[in-house]
């Protein structure tokens, strides 16, 4: 599935307007753990976090992933984006709290993997 | 891979949370750019991350250098710092000193130097309290990377 059909679905406010969403997600991971998240998730995954510090960005480059989104409307700080647009990294913003988003996405057909 | 050798430095510097990760993004780069297998290069950028962080989140300065051969990667992070007092506690699962603020962050969560060890074939951590840390480890390019075996240096 690409990331624009889960922005659409979902309707997430997307924080990047100037990065391409026409990439493939290949599944997702949910943590809040950065050691957790770099060890486990896979390439390709949208990550789904409430962290909004910029480090999050290094981790989803450093693990190719195909983007993030931030659950509870929680907003990115200015350096986040800042280096989401540099790094290539789409970030996004649903208003829903970490389970309802994990069940829509696993709805959608996101697993896992 | 290319048959090519590189190295190179980055520097370190305590509670630098802005250009976290920069070193081992450049690192990451490098192996791109030699054509290194994914698997090889996805387990070195992991234990470059743990690595960088620590000197960031624990010591006041330090330098990542890397070793490119065809053959290996190796790694050497070697900072001053608090040092570790307990190496095995250190390297037990969910042991973590991390202050507050930096757990309210996601690190902390004590898996930065066990997930080294997974990732890595060799691995050694030399330390003096009061003084500084040296981490050492490397990635065999030319092995199945799955199951890295760790064994000590
Ligand atoms: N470079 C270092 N200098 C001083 N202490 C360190 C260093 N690296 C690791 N440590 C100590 O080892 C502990 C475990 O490290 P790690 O496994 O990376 O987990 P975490 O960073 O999440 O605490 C740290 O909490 C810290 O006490
Ligand atoms: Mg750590």
């Amino acid at each position: 599935m690409k990331l624009y059909e889960i922005v659409n679905s979902l309707s997430l406010e997307v924080k990047t307007p100037s990065l391409d969403l026409n990439k493939e997600v290949t599944g997702g991971y949910v943590s809040d753990l950065l050691s957790d998240v770099i060890g486990n998730s896979k390439k390709g995954n949208v990550w789904i976090t409430l962290q909004t510090h910029q480090n999050i960005i290094a981790v989803a480059t450093l693990r190719d992933m195909s983007g993030i989104i931030l659950v509870n409307g929680r907003n990115p700080d200015v350096d986040t984006l800042l280096k989401a647009a540099e790094q290539g990294i789409p970030l996004m913003v649903s208003s829903l709290p970490a389970f309802e988003l994990v069940g829509r996405l696993y709805s959608l057909g996101i697993r896992c993997q | 891979m290319d048959n090519k050798v590189a190295e190179g430095v980055f520097f370190l510097t305590g509670k630098d949370f802005s250009n976290a990760g920069a070193a081992s993004s450049n690192l990451k780069g490098v192996l791109e750019g030699m054509s290194v297998q994914p698997d090889i290069i996805r387990r070195a950028a992991i234990a470059a991350f743990e690595a960088e962080m620590n000197v960031i989140i624990y010591a006041v300065a330090g330098m990542m250098h890397y070793y490119i051969t065809p053959e290996t990667i190796r790694i050497v992070v070697k900072d001053m710092g608090s040092g570790i007092p307990d190496i095995g506690l250190a390297m037990t699962e969910g042991y973590s000193t991390a202050p507050d603020y930096i757990r309210e962050m996601g690190f902390g969560s004590g898996m930065g130097l066990p997930n080294i060890k997974k990732n890595t074939d060799r691995l050694d951590l030399d330390s003096v309290v009061g003084g500084g840390t040296t981490l050492e480890f490397i990635i065999y390019l030319n092995k199945d990377s799955k199951g890295a075996k760790n064994e000590t240096l």
